[in-house]
């Protein structure tokens, strides 16, 4: 889903975000502040657009707002879960190599799912093949390898399919 | 707001702290204590950045309540940490794989052969003639 760009915003949501983040840096919404913004969130995409890949565009975009809430708590329950294993000194790790085959296929949501595999339950995304289609995960305590790819693909692969291909 | 208010938000905060130093501790304790490379990469990733994040809560809530107005500062570091994290822990844990660095003996599917660019597999050989004008 790559439509070609008009000049003026080449990329409406990188533009949104600039302001945004502008606005939070400064901590204040005065007018002097938004003019700032707006010219920068306009004049950086404009400056560098020619050197980002185009992505894929957002198809559902308040789904997201669903899937992060869904991380945080993952990434609190991973916490307690990762610490308690650290701190059992009789803790029977069971460690492994997971090759995890990828359904996504643009960059930047490969992108967003190694890092969700990273923050969440005990696994950290190690390797990335080159052609893009299989992930290598470490896990610090799997039993099986099928249930963890399983839980993957349906708690953060599909939602992030769904949010990014129709 | 009402002075009683106080003391409970002087609750709240210091739980915050206490909970983000326990977090960043055991992440740090990780660091010690797991058996290899790739393992202990699961604490700095993970823990620590709870850790970080509930420290920042404390802040937030603490200026909050003293200036008057909300500071968003600290979510945009939260969310700069979430982002960097796990950049890091993956390229690390890449490096250690190309350097064949030795996982414990416990570890199952260690990876033996990883491809690299120099001499591409049948698939990468498709995918760069097919962009190819």
């Amino acid at each position: 889903m790559i439509k070609k760009r008009s000049r003026l915003l080449p990329t409406p949501m990188l533009s949104v975000l600039l302001l945004i983040v502008w606005l939070m840096l400064q901590n204040s919404v005065a007018p002097g502040q938004l003019l700032l913004g707006a010219v920068l969130a306009i004049a950086i995409p404009m400056l560098t657009y020619r050197f980002w890949e185009p992505q894929p565009d957002l198809q559902k975009p308040w789904r997201l707002i669903s899937y992060f809430l869904r991380v945080i708590m993952d990434i609190i329950i991973a916490n307690l879960q990762v610490s308690l294993l650290i701190l059992n000194p009789r803790a029977k790790f069971r460690p492994a190599f997971v090759h995890y085959p990828l359904e996504l296929e643009e960059k930047f949501p490969i992108t967003l799912l190694a890092s969700t595999i990273t923050l969440t339950p005990g696994t950290v995304s190690a390797y990335l093949t080159l052609d893009g289609r299989h992930l290598i995960i470490h896990a610090l305590d799997v039993e099986d390898e099928q249930e963890l790819i399983d839980e993957i693909r349906q708690r953060y692969e599909r939602p992030l399919k769904e949010i990014f291909e129709c | 707001m009402p002075t009683w208010f106080y003391p409970v938000l002087e609750g709240v905060i210091a739980f915050f702290l206490v909970a983000g130093g326990i977090f960043a501790f055991i992440g740090s304790l990780g660091l010690t204590h797991l058996k290899d490379f790739y393992m202990r990469l699961h604490g700095p990733s993970k823990t620590t950045t709870l850790g970080v994040g509930c420290v920042l809560m404390a802040s937030m809530i603490y200026f909050r309540a003293t200036t008057g107005h909300f500071s968003f500062q600290e979510m945009l570091i939260t969310i700069f940490l979430f982002i960097t994290a796990p950049a890091t822990a993956h390229l690390l844990s890449k490096a250690a794989l190309h350097q064949k660095l030795v996982a414990d003996i416990r570890t199952r599917n260690v990876p033996d052969q990883l491809e690299t660019a120099s001499e591409p597999d049948e698939a990468n050989a498709q995918q760069t003639e097919s962009r190819l004008p």
